[in-house]
């Protein structure tokens, strides 16, 4: 018995954490509709700040408490910053748009913060007058767990203080109900959401430094942190308080009895739990019928058939399938990646451009295709040509299925839906190593001797995807695609013409899963062998990266950013050590220039002159 | 509006763009090969996770570095050619190692390849390495696949395996009376291996142990108090450790706090390695069994000769992946004059059977699975002057730690 109480009281350490960053991330998103990936950054930022504030003055109670508010104050100045230096440019670009240049921040305070604080984990001072612990029911617990628990309802307390009680907080609740109205009204959006993202990244600070006497402060942070803040975010319903603050109760529970009944599971419980609320509630506990999604085209250009499109299209192709002839092996390598991730992308912009779907999970689709590929071979013998074939209907009926729930949410809960469904896709690969090999991986995935030259292997890769790519073109331009699109631009109306909205984006979804799923399989013999990082969160982002760069609104849009994409990692990081700063800021300057995607932005340029 | 014809145009120019680009670097390749045979350095492609494991890597990359100086400083390798590392970063992904790989091997022209941290990645690379008929010497990937049930022609192994350190540590565990053993591991490869094997040699060994709870965090994810509170209640006599880095410290802090470690021996790999002990300062674990390398303390001719030029070279003392590194390159050269030539298949029979002086004393390359016999440090962690550091020490020479030769033809894939 009392065992189980301590297990509890230590769940709720977890979740009061996990409270304060993830309040932070819903705030922001109430307001401003940002998916701040940078949140986690911030929240790694606060918590070396606070390290190096602790370190200093932390010796005595005051020290050590006016370290914390000081590093949080700092990670809020920082997250203001971003706001008026980068996001601020960004509010009138697809809402998406916003997201990359997060990410883009993302990868700069990565390689910012081991450049600062060096590579190694660093161990904090321990609160002082907090270093012991107390006897619960004859169970020793630490005294700064005891705080903590008692912080997180603290922090809701003041937050709730701040909203129904002060005048800002008024407007910012004005806002997040109705941001137009707000602003007609004459309160200055621009100032309302910097003041916001200082707050919402200030508590992400808090979180963070407060985790310096518990565990060592490390460069893998940021992401460990946003993953898990964006489940509780949507668990709890987006832009709601109560709803982190009661997800985060719930997960932290869910770990601490999680582990006892269930220790192997750990690295997808959170994800399965997810999975099941969303099903069952489709805006999580307690978050309100639809908060204006975000969507990937808002004000979506009506898609035209070039009259000639198809003749340009097959002189790149021709000048493709030379370049073997003219350049070496590593560049044709190079381009078999480029040529399979503008499938990858193309695959994904189905569900986004044409759908209005935002996945944050389509890596799955490639993970599937590229596993489905390896495991006929490697457990039927199946020849190459078999194994590609194999490819695209592994993950077409992964999608299937997958696509049966997802389509069912919208918005930020589909996004997330996909993202839970590609991380159990992800921790079976990953666990189930009598089959997948687990994290070591499938090998000696070569292709078959008649394609086993890079130049061969170039040319196939090149017809399989052009003529999918073709397929996926034909599709958007179909009676299929037009649906597809009337459903993003209007459901309500496409339902009234007698479209059944939800089964075109089922089949959208399978079909977009089943392209990506060739990739995927091309991609395992390009590469010899699979691993579960195929599946990974980064893969599924840097797809979105892709399409975002290129632009949504364009079908050539993924191509050019896939391309551009790929070419900027392999070529930077091939260059230096600091790729992810350069890549980043290439990123970020990249989308202050093209606000609406390298091709969205050339394409109207040449309408306007 | 979009206009298909015009975008189109643009890819097909930045296609072009491209092409010069990626097209650029051979010429000095070219020029390369025009020049004297004699004068070409050897070539050696190194690939690790520089950005993804910097606290790791770096030391490693330091201690190359510091080998390959030595080397040419010494007339270099094959009679006077110099050797030359051409190094890439894998930013922690094995797709992105193969592409880097295939770069080094087709743009930079590397006679061999060698490096890599995780385990994935090195199966990866090894993989490759027997398609392309490349030697490669995996330097730091723990993981058994790579010498046993993935093994090839082509791939080696430096460092002392997790078979090998989880045997090394059962030779220990085996002397304790402890009889209730909890293990604690993270879930991937490596934890699920490491406790496998424990749990086989220690039951080999004793009979009477049991294993009375297990608990599998996440890498990188530990849930301390959790976890921690789930061990404890176990009530085990003594405990089994994987994690390591910060997944370590978490557990270390919050045992300590919740009374975990209070009369139970803890047993634990790669502790004692200066990586995971000095991160923790004066908090690191007092009296736990663990393998690792107490760089102060060993003061055998070969390793202070290595102590002393790394430290003046770098201005910091050695890590065990600045042994691993210098060993590596030490290994690679030492292959390269052996051979006397820079052909795979010559520079494979060079390695099976290669005997080197490493900083840790002989090592010898088994030529049965292609495994090097460096050993560890098993000792007792203990804080010395406000640091974490080993006491008690003995060096566990590799060799005596490995099944035999036989065993091991049975474990490896026929060539």
């Amino acid at each position: 018995m009392s065992f189980l109480l301590v297990q509890a009281l230590s769940g709720l350490a977890t979740a009061a954490t996990l409270f304060l960053v993830s309040s932070g991330l819903t705030i922001v998103f109430g307001v401003t509709r940002i998916v701040n990936f940078a949140h986690g950054s911030l929240c790694m930022i606060g918590a070396y700040l606070g390290w190096s504030l602790i370190e200093r003055f932390g010796g005595s109670v005051g020290g050590f408490w006016g370290s914390v508010a000081l590093a949080s104050l700092g990670a809020g100045v920082l997250g203001a910053a971003m706001e008026v230096g980068l996001l601020r440019r960004l509010y009138r670009s697809p809402e998406l748009f916003q997201l990359l240049g997060t990410f883009g921040v993302v990868l700069v305070v990565q390689d910012a913060v081991a450049w600062i604080w060096g590579p190694e984990d660093l161990m904090g001072r321990r609160a002082p007058g907090l270093k012991g612990s107390v006897d619960i029911l004859g169970q020793p617990f630490p005294l700064y767990d005891l705080v903590l628990i008692g912080l997180g309802p603290l922090v809701l307390g003041l937050l709730w203080l701040l909203f129904t009680r002060t005048r800002w907080g008024v407007l910012v609740r004005a806002a997040t109900q109705d941001r137009d109205m707000a602003s007609a009204l004459g309160v200055d959006p621009a100032r309302l959401f910097t003041g916001v993202l200082f707050l919402g990244s200030a508590l992400a600070g808090l979180g963070g430094a407060l985790q310096v006497p518990r565990e060592a402060v490390n460069l893998h942070m940021d992401m460990a942190m946003i993953v898990e803040a964006f489940v509780v975010v949507v668990v709890g319903g987006m832009g709601s308080l109560t709803g982190a603050f009661l997800a985060a109760l719930l997960i932290g529970q869910l770990q601490a009895f999680g582990i006892l009944v269930f220790p192997q599971i750990t690295l997808v419980l959170v994800f399965l739990f997810m999975a099941v609320v969303l099903v069952l509630r489709p805006h999580g506990l307690m978050g309100r019928a639809e908060e204006a999604p975000p969507a990937a085209a808002t004000a979506a250009p009506v898609l035209r058939l070039g009259n000639r499109g198809g003749w340009i299209a097959v002189g790149l192709l021709a000048l493709l399938a030379a370049a073997p002839l003219l350049v070496g092996d590593y560049a044709v390598i190079v381009l078999t990646e480029m040529v399979i991730l503008a499938l990858f992308a193309a695959s994904l912009h189905v569900l986004i451009g044409l759908g209005g779907l935002v996945s944050f999970g389509h890596a799955a689709y490639f993970g599937l295709g590229a596993y489905g590929a390896a495991l006929l071979v490697r457990h039927l013998g199946a020849p190459m040509p078999l194994a590609l074939a194999g490819a695209p209907l592994v993950a077409g009926l992964g999608a299937l299925i997958a696509g049966w729930f997802c389509v069912r949410r919208s918005g930020l809960y589909f996004a997330m839906l996909t993202l839970a469904f590609a991380q159990i896709t992800w921790s079976v690969a990953f666990q189930w190593s009598g089959f997948t090999g687990g994290d070591n991986g499938l090998l000696g995935i070569w292709p078959s001797a008649w394609a086993s030259g890079k130049a061969v292997y170039f040319w196939l890769t090149l017809a399989l995807c052009a003529g999918a790519l073709a397929l996926l073109r034909r599709a958007a331009f179909a009676p299929f695609g037009y649906a597809l699109r009337a459903g993003r631009d209007s459901a309500l109306r496409a339902e009234s013409v007698g479209i059944d909205v939800r089964r075109h984006q089922w089949f959208a979804f399978a079909l977009a899963g089943s392209a990506a799923g060739l990739a995927g399989g091309l991609y395992a013999f390009a590469k010899g062998s699979v691993f579960p990082t195929l599946m990974a969160v980064s893969v599924s982002v840097d797809a979105l990266v892709m399409i975002l760069l290129g632009g949504v609104q364009t079908v050539s849009g993924p191509l050019a950013g896939a391309a551009l994409f790929h070419l900027l990692e392999s070529q930077v990081m091939r260059a230096t050590d600091l790729w992810r700063l350069l890549l980043g800021l290439t990123i970020v300057a990249l989308v202050l220039l093209f606000p609406r995607g390298v091709v969205g932005v050339l394409s109207s340029r040449r309408e306007r002159s | 509006m979009l206009h298909r014809r015009q975008t189109l145009s643009l890819l097909m120019t930045s296609a072009a763009a491209l092409t010069a680009a990626l097209t650029a670097g051979s010429p000095s390749a070219l020029a390369q090969a025009a020049l004297a045979q004699s004068a070409t350095p050897v070539r050696v492609g190194e690939i690790n996770s520089y950005t993804g494991l910097p606290a790791f890597t770096i030391p490693y990359r330091q201690g190359w570095q510091l080998a390959v100086e030595e080397i040419n400083a010494k007339g270099g390798v094959l009679g006077g050619r110099k050797l030359e590392v051409v190094s890439r970063d894998d930013a922690g992904k094995p797709d992105d190692a193969v592409r880097v790989a295939q770069e080094l091997l087709s743009s930079e022209k590397v006679d061999l390849l060698a490096g890599t941290y995780f385990s994935h990645i090195g199966l990866a690379v090894a993989d490759f390495a027997a398609r392309n008929k490349v030697p490669f010497v995996a330097a730091e990937p723990l993981t058994d696949a790579i010498t046993w049930s993935k093994g090839n022609r082509y791939s080696f192994r430096l460092r002392p395996s997790t078979y090998m350190q989880a045997a090394m540590l059962v030779e220990e565990a085996a002397k304790l009376p402890a009889k209730r053993w909890a293990t604690v591991a993270p879930n991937y490869e490596y934890g699920q291996s490491a406790v496998t094997w424990f749990k086989q040699l220690l039951k080999e060994k004793r009979p009477d142990v049991e294993f009375v709870a297990e608990q599998w965090p996440a890498q990188g994810k530990l849930e301390a108090g959790p976890t921690v509170q789930a061990l404890a209640a176990a009530n085990p006599e003594a405990i089994f450790n994987v994690t390591f880095g910060a997944d370590l410290a978490k557990l270390v802090r919050e045992g300590e706090g919740r009374g975990l470690f209070k009369n139970r021996r803890v047993v634990s790999l790669l502790t004692g390695e200066p990586e995971y002990l000095e991160p923790m300062k004066d908090e690191a674990p007092e009296g736990w069994i663990v393998t690792g390398y107490p760089w102060e303390q060993i003061d055998t001719p070969e390793h202070k000769a290595f102590r002393d030029a790394y430290g003046a070279r770098f201005k910091e003392s050695p890590r065990q992946g600045s042994v691993v590194g210098y060993a590596t390159l030490k290994a690679i050269a030492a292959a390269l004059d052996k051979a006397g030539s820079t052909e795979p298949d010559r520079l494979v029979a060079a390695f099976r059977g290669l005997s080197l002086s490493s900083p840790f004393g002989p090592i010898t390359f088994r030529a049965s699975d292609h495994q090097a016999t460096m050993g560890a440090y098993v000792g007792v962690t203990t804080v010395k002057d406000g640091r974490g550091t080993m006491k008690d020490w003995r060096y566990a020479d590799g060799a005596a730690y490995l099944p035999s030769d036989e065993a091991v033809r049975a474990l490896r894939p026929a060539e």
